[in-house]
């Protein structure tokens, strides 16, 4: 059984069908990569699986657990907590700019630790989860080679900056799995690579990232599997040796023929 | 009668008008922001029946809700006048909350939506990202818009001497009227000059303050 799997979804727009029928699954630790022209349904479907929208039709399972079926209903709390299974770092960074890059970080977690806990916590006891907390913040800010940056407000940072905090703040929740939309769209051609350098370095054995890019480069060589969408469909899937190497769908070459167009100008 | 007579007496009809800026401030501000959850709520009656009593109370002179404040319910049930300054500051704090309400209405709307998306990924709660995270970014924006209708304010509170409540300008044409002198009436300038002058000082204070990050 896979890890994730994503069974036929479907969601539409008022008029307008966005995604018709997707299934695709992955497994733990695999770093999938999502491309596809503008309007293809890539957006949505990483959209569906971060519940900031709900598919019309369609499942999703974690782990062997059903945690989104269309058929069902769900409260604001049991979706909030399903959604804490997945991270999401947006293409516009979306940081919180009245807080230093440290209380960006820090702020989702100490909410549910401290304001979302179902005991009455004592003071003691949350000064020492604010410090774990903290403590946590810190490292993984280190790791995305931030650690001088600590006490500056969004607006002093470059957006490569930004994105690296906001992928900072992702970590920080422990998501099983990491969506990232378009990460480096709305950066500087100069500014795209240290952020791929830090989704690089994020791939390990234990951590299952989805990226929807327009690098191609990038998914080629950082991806394991590559999904090719088009007009809200899986055009083409698999290594992406056999996607950009050997795609069998027209669709698939024309784009690929397009954006290598663009590369080489 | 001298001058410094004429200003104790306008002074006296200066804590009037103090007292209804500050009494139609604590009451405006709090009520503004009911006011404005009711016309965005999702319930469509709800939100129609408090957007028309926006389009009334800023559609109409201030001026005649006072009056209707204090006439209407003793014309209407046949009841008792309320105290006149009673009158007035129900009347002042119902027509600025209406104000105050597109304000922080426009300053709600203006958060982009990725702001409420973020905090909804990282697993916040509705009260949770309204309060730890768009609160403050509304008040920012809402500071300028809000120093003007406060300015405002300090100068509509003349408005009161239309139901004979003594403030500021009153207080002037009552020296006016006794005295046969003219100079009290402009005089009153240099008071609401001075009041607003101070606020506009500390509304920019405010402004700085929160200005130690931009967006």
């Amino acid at each position: 059984m896979a890890f994730l799997e994503v069974k036929n979804i479907f969601k539409r727009f008022g008029k307008t069908e966005v995604l018709k029928g997707i299934d695709f699954s992955m497994e733990k630790g695999e770093v999938l990569a999502i491309i596809g022209s503008s309007g293809s349904g890539k957006t949505t479907l990483l959209r569906c699986l971060n519940f900031l929208e709900s598919p019309d039709l369609g499942s999703i399972v974690l782990e062997g657990e059903e945690l989104f079926n269309a058929e069902q209903k769900y409260s604001d709390r049991e979706i909030r907590e399903k959604r804490l299974h997945f991270g999401l770092v947006f293409q516009s960074f979306n940081l919180f700019p009245q807080y230093t890059v440290l209380k960006n970080v820090c702020l989702a977690p100490e909410l549910m630790r401290i304001d979302q806990s179902e005991k009455k916590l004592s003071r003691a006891e949350k000064i020492q989860i604010r410090k774990e907390i903290e403590e946590n913040a810190r490292q993984i800010l280190a790791s995305v080679g931030l650690s001088d940056k600590l006490m500056n407000y969004p607006c002093e940072l470059s957006g490569g900056q930004q994105q690296r905090v906001a992928i900072a703040r992702a970590l920080a929740m422990k998501p099983v799995i990491l969506c990232f939309d378009e990460p480096t769209s709305a950066l500087d051609p100069e500014l795209t690579g240290e952020v791929l350098k830090v989704i690089r370095e994020l791939k390990s054995s234990d951590r299952t990232m989805i990226i929807v890019t327009h690098e191609m480069g990038f998914a080629r060589s950082a991806a394991d599997k590559v999904i090719f969408m088009a007009d809200g469909v899986i055009e083409e899937y698999g290594t992406p040796d056999e996607v950009f190497g050997n795609p069998k769908s027209e669709k698939t070459i024309s784009f690929l023929e397009k954006s290598l167009e663009n590369i080489t100008g | 009668m001298s001058f410094l007579e004429v200003t104790a007496q306008l002074a006296d009809g200066f804590l009037t008008t103090l007292m209804i800026f500050g009494i139609t401030l604590v009451g405006a501000l709090p009520l503004g922001l009911l006011i404005t959850l009711g016309s965005m709520s999702k319930v469509k009656p709800i939100k129609w029946v408090f957007k028309t009593f926006v389009w009334i109370i800023r559609g109409t002179p201030l001026m005649l809700q006072i009056i209707l404040v204090f006439f209407g319910p003793g014309l209407i049930f046949g009841a008792k006048a309320l105290p006149r300054l009673v009158a007035v500051i129900i009347a002042f704090i119902i027509n600025y909350a209406c104000y105050f309400s597109e304000i922080y209405r426009g300053g709600i709307e203006s958060i982009p939506k990725g702001q409420y998306e973020a905090g909804q990924v990282l697993g916040m709660t509705k009260t949770q990202i309204f309060f730890k995270v768009v609160l403050f970014q509304v008040i920012k924006r809402i500071v300028p818009p809000m120093g003007n209708e406060i300015i405002t304010l300090v100068k509509d509170t003349s408005l009161a001497r239309v139901i004979a409540v003594v403030e500021l300008v009153k207080a002037a044409e009552t020296i006016v009227a006794l005295k046969s002198i003219i100079w009290p009436l402009f005089y009153v300038g240099a008071f609401y000059l001075l009041f607003s002058g101070i606020l506009s000082v500390l509304l920019n204070l405010a402004e700085k303050k929160l200005n130690y990050y931009q967006g």
